[in-house]
């Protein structure tokens, strides 16, 4: 870990981080007890899980929700308690009906 | 031209030659007047400044990072108590390598609460991290916020610059200054290109993260390569505002009548003034005593101190304010100069002129012959103090 | 108006906040902040105040940020902001910019009622165009849950906590909505992080104001709250079910609260789901102070009536 930390001359001016986001950087994944499992059947597309999941987890494309980012996803189940149609679940970490997934 | 004008003008029309976008500041005695006559600058449309008459002075220095982090050239003033309430964000500014400009009206710290000068302010930030320049007279004052305009934004310096003058003495005193026409001032600072601008709005960047023991350390040992960048920048674009406005500036310290001196005053800002006359007055006694004046404070020019003051026999350090438990600030950071010096100078330290007591030619006089004899290890002395 | 799919269609061509930031799990504020972000067209530059949310999306050398960002301190996120906007107007003086360019500034409830109120009102008199966002969680929760002046009488928190003598939080907390209302800036408004396509809404009608915009968003803090992790939206909307928290706004002056629940919910209700007022549910004195809090929320909500018909809409065009 230490061998990847940059030295004080290779930091940019003033303590900037220029560029955008680096999500790479942090993945909250490895924080997650319980996983939400999405049921793509029952699923209605209303995007509630997307609008209100605090780690930007849920995946859309083109206004339809695609999956989950596991590598960010803590796991705090907010999105299986709005979802109207109970079509996300949420199972403990290392369960089996996790692997199936 | 020459013109007479107080020091608070002669600020006030380096700022309006220079011309920033954005002023953000707030009344106090006795930078006041610096204010009002900007924001005359402002409402009768001479400048094309924003002037944010801000609530405090902690949203003044507040308002100046948020304006310089988005790309704006920036300045503001203040003093005394103004600057206390600056500072936290000061270290900020700094941290960040942000040029902004400020002029500091000299004034003692409360309590009691006092309005005139002394160093105390200049000296609660002398840690914060920004460049400090004293000066002597109106018209020093005028070519220092020019010439700081340059040093904050250097390539390698960007840091925020603090050009001191003495309150009332300097600021109220009308004196003869002759200001550059405004095309060479403006000429002379030219035009600024900043890093990472918010306002660059394709190119998002993070100011101020957040840092751990990981890393804060190394944007700290950052930060201290920006202000042990600034004696080249400074003797550069002093050198260049010289040539340009035929001033005598050089180095980063004006020796006075020093170089065969037995003994010697080391000073900052207005007093220098009254301690020429007094030296001269000495010599004409055929006393060997000397000036020197220190211009550039932070950061200190140490090796030019050392190599100024090594071949006297006797130096007395003039501090305007008490540094609470130890010895005054100058006096510390000249005794660190010499100390690796194989020949040094006996050194004292004179505490004098705080909140605003006037410092007279006579009592400088009397210093200059006492330290003669005195007894280096008596500890604090105090100029014109009543026991 | 804004929907849900127009928001995530905002966030298809700009994540503005991503993931990869260390709030806390089920945390409530990244859905505010992503709500007010997408809900703005123009490129925006945001001041965030010390405090969870910058703590937890600028751990450097990363960030969470994909649009320009500003943090200096905990008391100056609303001076900040001016400085950037004065800058901007500066900047276009002078010629050197062009594009529109607004400007948003984060602070939580200890930044903004508390610590950074003065600056607050500075910004907001000297008119200012920004938005300004107070993400109220109701306590200092980045430093481990300490009262602020936005947490609400009897909670507990680690510096009113429940003792023998004094069972939390003796005072009421201040109406900050209304301070900033007597600001007379064009749009100030109460929202609540469960309702967030009322959020959007908001910030829709603020943004098309110039000059200074307040939005105070009641925003669940499952630590502070002792509430669990996946129950952030359900809380939140509780507060306003039972009128705890009115969702309104007051808009050139005109009061219009935007929801008005058609049956009484007791704030029992909301308040026995946190631990925070778990004591009051213990003793005859927790059930006594559980009156005089419905009497306080009960009186709030008159009041508000009340200023909705002396101050509406239709009583301004008379």
């Amino acid at each position: 870990m230490a061998a990847k930390l940059k030295g004080w001359k290779d930091l940019p001016m003033g303590g900037v981080v220029p560029g955008g986001a680096t999500p790479e950087l942090n993945k909250t994944g490895s924080w997650r007890a319980e996983r939400p499992i999405w049921n793509e059947e029952k699923c209605i597309q209303c995007l509630q899980c997307w609008l209100h999941c605090p780690d930007d987890s849920i995946m859309i494309k083109e206004q339809k929700m695609t999956g989950m980012d596991y590598d960010h996803c803590k796991g705090c189940g907010v999105c299986a308690g709005i979802c109207p149609v109970d079509a996300i679940d949420m199972v403990p970490e290392g369960s089996a009906a996790c692997a199936r997934r | 031209m020459r013109k007479t004008m107080t020091g608070h003008k002669a600020v006030a029309e380096a700022m309006r030659q220079i011309e920033p976008h954005v002023v953000a500041v707030y009344p106090i005695t006795p930078q006041s007047e610096i204010a009002e006559y900007y924001a005359e600058y402002v409402h009768d449309g001479i400048v094309r400044t924003e002037l944010v008459a801000v609530e405090s002075e902690h949203s003044a220095m507040s308002a100046c990072v948020g304006a310089a982090a988005a790309g704006a050239r920036v300045m503001t003033a203040t003093a005394s108590q103004g600057l206390a309430l600056m500072v936290e964000i000061l270290y900020i500014a700094a941290s960040m390598r942000l040029p902004i400009v400020m002029a500091l009206a000299n004034r003692a710290l409360s309590g009691p609460i006092n309005i005139h000068c002394d160093h105390s302010d200049a000296y609660l930030a002398r840690d914060a991290g920004a460049v400090q320049i004293f000066t002597e007279s109106a018209q020093e004052a005028y070519d220092y916020t020019l010439i700081a305009q340059r040093i904050a934004e250097h390539k390698d310096v960007r840091l925020p610059v603090i050009v001191n003058l003495d309150g009332f003495t300097l600021t109220h005193s009308v004196q003869v200054v002759e200001p550059l026409e405004d095309a060479r001032a403006k000429g002379y600072v030219g035009d600024f290109s900043p890093n990472y601008p918010l306002l660059d709005v394709d190119h998002p960047s993070t100011w101020g993260p957040f840092a751990m023991p990981d890393y804060y350390f190394e944007l700290k040992r950052g930060q201290q390569a920006g202000i042990e960048a600034v004696p080249p920048v400074f003797l550069a674009a002093q050198k260049d505002y010289a040539e340009l406005a035929g001033r005598p500036y050089e180095g980063f310290l004006e020796p006075y009548r020093l170089e065969d001196a037995e003994r010697a005053l080391v000073v900052m800002g207005s007093t220098a003034g009254s301690a020429k006359e007094t030296v001269d007055a000495l010599r004409a006694d055929g006393e060997k005593v000397g000036l020197l004046k220190v211009r550039l404070y932070r950061p200190f020019p140490y090796t030019a101190i050392a190599d100024a003051l090594a071949h006297v026999d006797r130096v007395a350090v003039l501090d305007r304010a008490l540094s609470f438990g130890t010895y005054g600030a100058l006096y510390s950071d000249v005794a660190t100069a010499l100390l690796h010096r194989e020949r040094k100078p006996i050194l004292m330290n004179y505490i004098y002129g705080l909140g605003g007591r006037d410092t007279t030619p006579q009592q400088l006089d009397q210093v200059l012959r006492e330290m003669k004899s005195g007894d280096p290890d008596q500890g604090l002395r105090y100029i014109g103090l009543r026991e | 108006m804004a929907n849900i799919k127009t928001l995530a269609k905002k966030q298809e061509q700009q994540v503005r906040l991503s993931s990869g930031h260390s709030l806390c799990a089920g945390c409530a504020e990244p859905m505010v902040v992503r709500t007010v972000l997408n809900s703005i067209d123009d490129p925006v530059v945001v001041a965030n105040a010390t405090g969870c949310l910058e703590v937890a999306t600028s751990r450097y050398p990363g960030t969470a940020w994909n649009v320009p960002w500003i943090h200096s301190a905990f008391e100056n996120a609303a001076a900040t902001i001016a400085g950037v906007e004065a800058a901007y107007k500066g900047l276009l003086r002078a010629g050197k910019l062009e594009r529109k360019v607004r400007f948003v500034a984060f602070a939580g409830d200890g930044g903004t009622y508390d610590i950074g109120l003065q600056a607050l009102s500075g910004a907001l008199e000297r008119g200012h165009d920004f938005l300004y966002v107070c993400i109220n969680n109701e306590a200092y929760m980045n430093t481990g849950v300490q009262r602020s002046s936005a947490t609400p009488r009897c909670a507990s928190a680690t510096t009113s906590p429940v003792g023998d003598a004094i069972p939390g939080k003796p005072q009421d907390r201040k109406d900050l909505t209304e301070i900033v209302v007597a600001h007379h800036i064009p749009y100030v408004a109460q929202a609540s992080v469960s309702n967030l396509i009322d959020l959007s809404n908001k910030v829709e009608r603020a943004m098309a104001y110039d000059g200074p915009k307040f939005l105070n968003v009641l925003t669940t803090c499952p630590l502070g709250w002792r509430t669990r992790k996946d129950t952030s939206i359900p809380m939140a909307k509780l507060a306003v079910e039972t009128r705890y928290w009115p969702l309104y706004e007051v808009v050139e002056g005109v009061y219009k609260i935007n929801y008005k629940p058609k049956k009484h919910v007791p704030v029992e209700e909301w308040l026995k789901q946190q631990g925070r007022f778990r004591h009051l549910f213990k003793s005859p004195e927790g059930k006594s102070s559980l009156e005089e809090f419905q009497a306080s929320v009960d009186e709030n909500w008159e009041r508000l009536l009340k200023k909705e018909q002396c101050l509406s809409g239709a009583d301004a065009a008379q």
